[in-house]
């Protein structure tokens, strides 16, 4: 166990110190990689480049063995296919046959009707040849390759090729090798037309098999113009017997001399077929190729959190990719050439090897702490996964070496392949990857951090903007209440799929370049499979329809207009055409007369003798036939040729000469009756005519199809995609929505204005908002509530009361008729002298002055909302640029006063033994998040020299004016406060009257919770305190409030004036927590408590029993949702969302969406919102943890989410808020809340459940109606 | 596999789905659109995911097929439709029924013994264990083996090797095996019966490494079952908490 703990230090510090190096010198090393896989994959440029067509290889005959089967090194040209018998051996007997001389009484028939009789005997000599020597006499039956039987899928060959003995292939096929059949066959052309394929047909057809010779060069036509007929007799041997073929062929030769004929004949050739890949077979190989796409796509998603994903996961394929392409590359280099068929193992390799370690190094790296050192964070990640990728290592190698146990050769070398796949794929991923990673993470923070300059750095240049902006007033900005849109670049839209996968298409061009990549390989099959290209295709087309034509007996020629008006019946006399033509001549006529060639006017058109001439192009005949010739002739016996060799011999020329005679002795009656050939006026067309017109047809029907084609797919594509794919930014349908409030013609539809309300009244920054949705509470700085009707926006109530001031040097409270103003100047003079502003002004403003009155023209505009501390502030602190904020504040958003504040209270105060925390102190260890925190130090300035005077003067069911509220709660007509000084108060929330109150604790309430008849407080020392409100009834009868309007609101208890409500802790848990609770929520009898300590905790309302503690965050909560559902989210400052189950207190899923704290987390049905210190808000499924999208926001602005409904969800800007449709996030308004936007965020933000919503704007609170959402809830 | 993918790439999405049709609705009434109640409804979800199964065993049945039937076959099968759909009718069907079967027990099974199988559960990880079972079947119908007995120790090898890397959870190796066996007999019983022959059987009428591939694709069935059946779970899960 040591040596493995050993072993694993060792590995890890190593991985360590390799993170450090690559993230510190990326470039060298992404070169040096480079350079290695390139040297690896130097030696893959001697492999052949694959493909199917066959390998030949010449040998000469005289000293011809049979090779063996072991490999012979000497021989270095010798290819490695080149190894044992060759399937067969072919000995071409060509044939060339004429009628000579040509007589002009000869009709067309003629020329093949009696060459091609000719082959029957010629079989007979070449069947009965026996060549006896010493060793015995051998014949053809011994030597030639027996076939037993035909495939049975090719039942209408039977009568064709031969199905038992020797594969002996000729023309004589055709007659089932009798001469009797041959002679009494009326029309051989349409016997030899009758096996024809239909249609296009690239591979070797019967015709080219039994012939031998490509289709238009046996000559076997009416319109043949040489009059010689070609073909072969293909004899395939089995046994290689030289002294037998050689007697076989001076017996030809000596029989029917050629005289001109100077083939060389010393040399065979040996021709490899390689495995051909039919269609059957790619259909296996595709799928394997989809599931490893499929692999690829499943892998790469989950990378996140990186700057690039799209680069991080060609990063990740490149890298597999090359480690393949190195191993093959190794293996060619050590002499181990691949026997394997490279694309069909492929796919295995790379599932083998894997996207897995790539996946888990991006993730372990991405997951360390973003505030270090790029460096630092590579080597942490890799070391941390350092074992477990070693660890893979080695199982997969053992795997692979069982493998190669198995001596299975096949296995065995897929085997090397992997093992020195997975080497070289280790070396790529530490070296390049790991670089590529780091390249990415930096850029991540280069990126992060220009993005964030303005608000962070942002002492001089952002900072006087606002300040300066109060002189010169931004020109766009419209009219209060009206929605403007953001900037697009700042929108990340969620589209339907459907219409994603659109813009996908069109972005990318896809079908575009689909149309020209299939077109360009479309054209490169042809051009490659087909040795001759178009032309093959095209001239067999004419040979082929030709003699067809002719054959029907009908006598028309296919093509031509005029041949209707030819004669039907050759033998009259009678010619329709005036032109004088040669009627064919009778038979008896035809003897001895020697004119010009029939049907040729042209004497040097057709010769009269035809010319048979041997020319270097007959000596391998063979090449002219298509490549899959002998592989389907093998094919038709079940014989594979795939990986297989044949010997091909040289040929056997035989030349025949035949007599005219000869001819027509062997005529068929009904020869004659065949029309003579069509001779048109112009005979210098005769021959060209037919052939081009079909050229042209051919062509003309192509080029209409390609059009047609084009033309089709063009309309596609326009239906696929929109007009205006090429622009940025994407405009397109969806967006119409959104652009509404003001289109190009100046008309804003009505429904858009959403006026908020501004309930006006708090002379301070609201601090505290509540609201059980009819009531509305809220408190100010200024230790001031409110009580608001959140329907209509009256102010109900004002705690304390107008007539109630405080009598500065007791205590205690005078109840006057009315407010005055004077008050204000008392206070201000009041002899602490200390913070006279506070509380003075509170009373001073209330409605008196109107909110927004002008401060001197020379102030920021800043402060005209804290009137209270513009006397006590050096006013010339405008001129010096407030360059030294508090250092523990967070610098993020609008103005921040805490530096401020805390100076002039420096400057008051002396510094005194105060037992309450200084707001400095209180800063540097904060309780709550960031926002929180930079409010409570607002609210604190006042509390600390406050403190004492009302701890010595608090009394029983006192309200406590001196400490802040830092907490309230409202339930049915009562407010819970929660002060500062760790007193809890119950108001009447009608009344405005002080019902009760708890002191139990002293540390500040950081939080409450009020559900049914309970309280729950949380409290800065991080213990929870328990309070049930019990109510003794006089009346005993408990009522509920009046107002029809509110008859359905949620039963909560409602306390008549005449109750004695007493509040009661019930139980107190001391240490909840480990450091001071940051976030308490209460939903469906659990509360819920997070804390700075990392941990939430739930607890059982009824009993305050704590239920579960979770664990899983890495930093402070800081944001936390339950609700009825009893869905519970979690927010840390680490980044992280965690979903709990609440039922088993087991984490569903956790996610890292955020750079920086979660502000704060809402849920949907099926979503989860989430807002973060990094002004991004993303959008979670639910159930899957997935992120949906994310919507970007401006630089600063507030935190805040609520949801509307299912689909509807509002955050808080500066001074505005915006609408988004969670579908698409699509912003569909923005609602300014003031004439001056002038930096005032909304922090806390709170949905009522008629769909309005309220903010706190600066002073203000702002309720916003949604009309559209109000209509569909109606 | 393209159904299957599609399926699959659609399945995050419908679990989160969310409809514009519902902001219509009170968000306390009627949380959820007709196509989330749709999954989460029991037999329907079932359903879909027996189809699914039906589908992707139906389709690997034919390929897998192919590959088999193209080792004897000539260098130019006359018509590939026709090589495709060369075996009986009923064997793609019955592959189809058997896949759907396992892939629903396994889960099943999962939840009967109160261990959810938490290993590797991720859809690349599904597609490697799908990979590995096509190349399972392309080496015992592809690669020359000296002999019968060593193709099935390598085969076995191999699915055990599969089941290790993909599955390591006792009760998908004991279905595993229980089901090999079975579908083994059943083979056995329709050759003796007559109903269909090996070209070259070399145990008893049959070939010796069937149960080696049949217990490798009833761990890559359940492995897709199990994957398929998390999204279910994740939603009845939801809904278990809603009510």
């Amino acid at each position: 166990m040591t040596l493995r703990e050993r072993l694993r230090e060792k590995i890890s510090a190593a991985f360590y110190r390799h993170g450090l190096l690559c993230a510190s010198y990326p470039v060298p090393i992404i070169l040096f990689t480079s350079a290695s896989i390139l040297t690896c994959c130097y030696p893959l440029l001697r492999l052949p480049l694959p493909g199917t067509g066959p390998v030949e290889f010449t040998t000469g005959v005289r000293d011809y063995t049979i090779p063996s089967h072991e490999p012979q090194g000497d021989l270095g040209e010798q290819p490695d296919w080149y190894r044992g018998p060759p399937v067969a051996y072919i000995q071409q007997v060509l044939v060339k046959a004429a009628v000579s001389p040509w007589e002009s009484s000869l009709v067309p028939v003629d020329v093949f009707r009696s060459p091609l009789g000719r082959v029957f005997t010629l079989l007979e000599e070449i069947r009965n040849h026996v060549h006896s020597d010493s060793s015995g006499m051998r014949s053809l039956e011994a030597l030639c390759l027996q076939v037993t039987d035909l495939l049975p899928g090719l039942r209408r060959m039977h009568s064709v090729m031969p199905e038992h003995g020797c594969l002996l292939v000729s023309p004589g096929n055709y007659w089932q090798n009798q001469r009797e059949l041959f002679d009494s066959d009326p029309d051989l052309l349409k016997t030899v037309q009758k096996h024809e394929p239909k249609g296009l047909h690239t591979s070797a057809t019967l015709r080219d098999l039994l012939f031998g010779v490509p289709g238009k060069h046996t000559g076997v036509s009416h319109y043949s113009r040489k009059r010689v007929v070609t073909y072969t007799i293909t004899i395939v041997l089995g046994i290689y017997d030289a002294r037998f073929l050689g007697s076989l062929r001076t017996r030809l030769k000596q029989l029917h001399p050629s005289a001109n004929c100077s083939l060389r004949e010393d040399h065979m050739v040996h021709v490899h077929f390689k495995e051909e890949i039919g269609i059957a077979e790619l259909i296996p190989l595709v799928t394997t190729y989809i599931i490893l796409f499929a692999y690829i796509y499943f892998s790469t998603r989950k990378i996140d959190m990186v700057k690039s994903k799209w680069g991080l996961a060609l990063a990740a394929v490149v890298t597999v990719l090359s480690s393949l392409l190195m191993s093959v590359g190794l293996c060619t280099l050590f002499g181990l050439t691949p026997t394997l068929n490279g694309g069909e193992i492929f796919p295995y390799l790379v599932v083998v090897i894997g996207l897995e370690n790539v996946l888990v190094l991006t993730k372990s790296v991405v997951s360390t702490p973003v505030d270090l050192e790029v460096k630092l964070r590579i080597a942490q990640g890799l070391s941390n996964e350092s074992w477990s990728i070693m660890k893979n290592m080695a199982t997969e190698l053992c795997i692979i070496l069982i493998g190669y146990f198995t001596l299975v050769p096949a296995i065995q070398e897929f085997c090397l392949f992997a093992v020195v796949g997975l080497v070289s794929d280790f070396f790529l991923q530490m070296f390049f990857f790991t670089t590529v990673l780091s390249i990415d993470i930096r850029r991540m923070e280069l990126a992060d951090l220009n993005r964030r300059l303005p608000a962070e750095a942002g002492l001089p240049p952002p900072k006087p903007g606002p300040l300066r902006m109060r002189e010169v007033p931004p020109p766009p900005r419209p009219s209060p209440h009206t929605i403007t849109l953001q900037a697009p670049a700042f929108r990340n839209l969620r589209l339907p799929k459907r219409l994603r996968v659109i813009y996908f298409l069109a972005r990318t061009r896809l079908a575009q370049r689909i149309i020209m990549v299939g077109t360009v390989i479309w054209i490169g099959i042809l051009v490659y499979t087909d040795p001759a290209g178009l032309r093959t295709y095209l001239a067999a087309q004419v040979s082929e329809q030709s003699p067809h034509g002719d054959s029907v007996g009908g006598g028309l020629p296919p093509h031509l207009g005029v041949a209707a008006v030819f004669p039907r019946d050759p033998t009259s006399t009678l010619s329709v055409l005036p032109a004088p033509e040669p009627t064919p001549l009778p038979e008896n006529q035809s003897q001895g007369y020697h004119g010009p060639a029939r049907a040729d006017p042209h004497p040097q058109v057709p010769p009269s003798v035809p010319q048979i001439s041997w020319g270097p192009e007959d000596e391998e005949g063979w090449r002219r036939l298509s490549f899959r010739h002998w592989p389907s002739l093998f094919s038709y016996y079940n014989i594979t040729l795939a990986k297989r060799y044949i010997s091909i011999l040289p040929v056997i020329p035989v030349t025949l000469h035949l007599s005219p005679q000869e001819a027509i002795e062997m005529r068929h009656p009904q020869d004659t009756r065949h029309p003579p050939p069509t001779i048109p006026k112009v005979p210098a067309d005769l021959q060209t005519v037919p052939a081009d017109l079909t050229l042209y047809k051919v062509a003309a029907l192509g080029l209409a199809a390609g059009v047609l084609l084009v033309l089709l797919l063009f309309f596609l594509y326009r239906i696929l995609c929109p007009r205006n794919y090429g622009q940025n930014g994407v405009p397109h349908g969806r967006r119409r929505r959104g652009d509404l409030p003001c289109d190009d013609y100046g008309y804003s539809p009505p429904v858009s204005e959403i006026s908020p309300l501004l309930l006006r009244g708090h002379s301070m920054d609201i601090e505290c908002l509540a609201s059980d949705g009819m009531l509305l509470a809220s408190c100010c700085l200024a230790g001031q509530i409110r009580v608001w009707d959140a329907q209509t926006g009256d102010c109900l109530t004002v705690i304390p009361k107008h007539g109630l001031r405080r009598c500065s040097s007791g205590g205690c409270w005078d109840q006057r008729d009315a407010w005055d103003g004077m008050s204000g100047g008392v206070d201000l003079e009041s002899p602490d002298g200390r913070e006279p502003s506070i509380s003075g002004d509170g009373l001073s403003e209330d409605e008196g002055y109107p909110l927004r009155r002008r401060a001197a023209p020379s102030r920021p505009t800043l402060f005209n909302d804290q009137p209270d501390l513009t006397p006590l502030i050096d006013t010339n602190f405008t001129s010096q640029p407030p360059s030294h904020p508090h250092p523990a504040t967070p610098p993020r958003e609008g103005f921040d006063f805490g530096g401020l504040v805390e100076r002039a209270y420096m400057e008051h105060e002396p510094p005194s033994p105060s037992a309450y925390p200084s707001p400095s102190s209180v800063s540097s260890s904060p309780p709550m998040g960031a926002q929180l925190h930079r409010r409570r130090s607002l609210g604190d300035a006042p509390a600390p020299q406050c403190q004492e005077r009302a701890s010595a003067a608090v009394m029983q069911a006192t309200p406590d004016w001196d400490s802040s509220v830092w907490a309230l709660e409202l339930r049915g007509n009562l407010i819970a406060a929660g002060r500062s000084s760790g007193k809890l108060e119950l108001w009447d929330a009608v009344e405005g009257l002080l019902r009760c109150s708890n002191e139990d604790g002293n540390s500040g309430i950081t939080a409450l919770a009020f559900l049914n008849n309970r309280i729950v407080a949380a409290r800065l020392n991080g213990s929870l305190d328990f309070f049930t409100v019990e109510m003794n009834k006089p009346s005993g009868l408990l009522q509920y409030r009046g107002p029809p309007s509110r008859v359905n609101m949620p039963p909560s208890p409602c306390y008549s004036n005449e109750d004695m409500i007493s509040c009661q802790l019930t139980r107190s848990v001391q240490c909840a927590h480990q450091k001071p609770i940051t976030v308490l929520r209460a939903a469906a009898g659990r509360v819920v408590t997070g804390s700075q300590d990392h941990t939430v905790r739930v607890y059982r309302l009824e009993d305050s029993c704590c239920l579960f503690t979770l664990q899983g965050h890495s930093g402070g909560i800081t944001a936390i949702y339950i609700d009825q559902t009893m869905v519970l989210a979690s927010g840390g400052q680490d980044g992280a969302i965690c979903l709990w189950d609440v039922l088993t207190g087991s984490r569903v899923s956790h996610v890292y969406g955020h750079r920086g704290d979660v502000t704060s987390l809402v849920c949907t049905n099926s979503c989860v919102i989430s807002s973060g210190l990094d002004d991004l808000i993303c959008i979670w499924d639910r159930s899957t943890g997935i992120k949906l999208y994310s919507i970007q926001q401006e630089v600063g602005c507030g935190a805040s989410l609520g949801v509307i409904s299912e689909s509807l969800l509002v955050t808080g800007g500066q001074g505005c808020v915006s609408f988004w449709d969670l579908n698409y996030g699509d912003l569909i308004q923005t609602v300014y809340l003031g004439q001056s936007s002038d930096g005032q965020g909304v922090r806390q933000l709170v949905v009522l459940d008629n769909a309005a919503i309220v903010c706190d704007f600066g002073s203000e609170l702002s309720l916003v109606y949604v009309p559209s959402v109000l209509e569909k809830l109606d | 596999m393209s159904l299957t993918l599609t399926a699959m790439a659609e399945s995050p999405v419908t679990s989160g789905q969310r409809h514009p049709g519902s902001s219509s609705q009170t968000p306390q009434h009627h949380p959820r659109g007709p196509y989330i109640s749709v999954i989460t409804n029991r037999t329907t979800n079932l359903v879909i995911r027996g189809a699914m199964l039906f589908s992707v065993g139906v389709f690997l049945a034919l390929v897998l097929n192919l590959l088999q039937v193209q080792r004897n076959v000539t260098l130019f099968p006359p018509d590939v439709i026709s090589s495709i759909f060369s075996s009986a009718w009923w064997v793609p069907p019955c592959c189809g029924t058997a896949s759907a079967m396992i892939g629903l027990l396994y889960p099943c099974i999962d939840s009967r013994l109160g261990e959810p199988h938490k290993f590797k559960r991720e859809w690349s990880s599904v597609m490697r264990c799908v990979a590995v079972f096509v190349g399972i079947n392309h080496a015992s119908a592809k690669v020359d083996f000296a002999n019968n007995v060593q193709l099935s120790l390598t085969l076995a090898a191999l699915s055990i090797g599969l089941w290790w890397t993909f599955d390591r959870s006792r009760s998908g190796f004991g279905l595993g095996v229980g089901i090999a066996l079975l579908a083994t007999l059943a083979t056995q019983l329709l050759v003796y019966n007559g109903v269909f022959q090996y070209t070259s059987p070399d145990f008893l009428y049959i070939r010796s490494w069937l149960p080696c591939i049949f217990f490798a694709g009833v761990i890559t069935m359940g492995n897709i079952g199990r994957q398929l059946a998390l999204y279910e779970y994740k939603v009845v899960q939801e809904k278990t908490h809603q009510d």
